[in-house]
């Protein structure tokens, strides 16, 4: 029996190897299927969260222009999520169980969208550094070894670069206006910029999935260079905006070709992981009553969808 | 039929210049309706499509990956299918 398992487990390992994609049928490892679960359901959960603080903007944007693109984006993350619980279901799970998981605290999301949106700014911030953190890792794994995964990653790279723009055209706004609106452009810089750098995860040196998911192809870039690649694409967007990003260190090293940058806060990170970040009651408070509140709605579809079905039984037979 | 398990659907679209339908997604829904319109809410928002095909993912069957070396042999040594496996002139146009 153990034979078997090795050889199908170095037959795995060469189609890996040979950068082909393995998809739902495929014979697969006990862990690569349950990491695969935890890892795509992790990112669905965090699309349908992460509605949440920009969900709070909707009815105070300033102008209609600003509403559409916002409404668009909050609607497309809601899109993004069905498609990751669909990759995620191709492993042998229910819906159900993934919202249990989420409503539990068992499955996390994004510690990002634990941030409260304090100002309008707050709006351009997200959609010019979290979506350019999130198109970061997503390009990425469009070449991840899952099939479902990397499909969905292909979809939703396509309609995550609008989410950029938009943000980065609001920054942009409020940076040639007003001095009240520069300001408020700073200090949204100030309140994101971080938390933006946590989005790619610990330090390589203390990231314990690493290893095993390079292996697998699962990931493709290590958090440490994903996270220099999104500094080194940043830095010079917030130049151009005329802010300045919150990091004494920063610099720009001709040696490595890359900028040099202070040391990340790695406390509040896993503090905010464990659940201590400033609004991680109210967005599981949010997504709960959510799902409670709608149940009548999916009950009732069924229920009819049941009952037209036993018409047209009646009626042919 | 459970209360809250609406069934799987596999979501087809064709675009305005394609000429086959494409599998783009799948989705819940509890019945053909509903799966139809939100189909064209998540998979037409930037006008992707002019045709839409719902299908039950039930109705769908699909090769086994194990098998698919024996299901795809008989195609594998008949080069003689193909159009190289002629040898015409150059000059000769039009075929």
């Amino acid at each position: 029996m153990s034979l078997t398992i090795d050889r199908l487990e170095e037959e795995f390992q060469a189609k890996i190897d040979a950068g082909q994609n393995i998809e739902p049928k495929d014979w697969m490892p006990e862990k690569y299927r349950k990491t695969h679960i935890r890892q795509i359901s992790q990112h669905a959960h965090s699309e349908i969260v992460g509605m949440l603080p920009e969900g709070n903007w909707i009815g105070r944007a300033p102008s209609l222009r600003r509403k559409v693109a916002l409404l668009a984006k909050v609607q497309d993350e809601a899109g993004h999520g069905l498609y990751l619980y669909s990759a995620t279901e191709t492993l042998g799970i229910s819906r159900d169980e993934l919202f249990e998981q989420l409503h539990s605290g068992k499955a996390k999301y994004s510690s990002i969208f634990n941030y409260p949106t304090l100002s309008w700014a707050d709006i351009g911030a997200i959609g010019w550094l979290v979506d350019g953190a999130a198109i970061i890792n997503q390009v990425m794994l469009t070449r991840t070894s899952y099939g479902p995964y990397a499909r969905a990653m292909v979809r939703i790279c396509k309609e995550e670069s609008f989410h950029q723009r938009q943000g980065y055209e609001i920054m942009l706004t409020l940076c040639r206006g007003t001095e009240v609106q520069k300001e408020l452009a700073q200090d949204a810089l100030n309140r994101w910029w971080w938390p933006s750098l946590m989005m790619f995860g610990p330090r390589d040196a203390d990231s314990t999935h690493t290893e095993q998911s390079m292996k697998w192809k699962i990931k493709r870039k290590t958090n440490d260079e994903l996270r220099q690649q999104f500094i080194d694409i940043t830095v010079p967007q917030a130049e151009f905006l005329g802010l300045t990003v919150p990091d004494p260190d920063l610099k720009w090293n001709e040696e490595r070709g890359h900028y040099d940058f202070g040391a990340i806060d790695w406390d509040e990170f896993w503090q905010v992981v464990k659940g201590n970040g400033p609004c991680n009651k109210e967005r599981l408070d949010a997504r709960r009553s959510a799902y409670e509140n709608g149940a009548w709605v999916r009950e009732a579809a069924m229920a009819y969808a049941e009952k037209q079905e036993q018409k047209r039984l009646a009626e042919v037979g | 039929m459970s209360t809250t398990n609406w069934p799987l659907w596999e979501v087809f679209i064709r675009s305005k210049s394609g000429l086959e339908h494409r599998h783009v997604g799948s989705l819940h829904a509890a019945d053909a309706k509903m799966a139809m319109e939100n189909a064209r809410d998540v998979y037409t928002r930037r006008q992707e499509g002019v045709s839409i095909w719902v299908v039950p993912s039930s109705a769908i069957t699909a090769s086994n990956p194990a098998h698919s070396g024996e299901l795809f042999e008989p195609a594998q040594d008949k080069a003689y299918r193909h159009p190289t496996f002629y040898d015409l002139p150059n000059e000769l146009k039009h075929i």
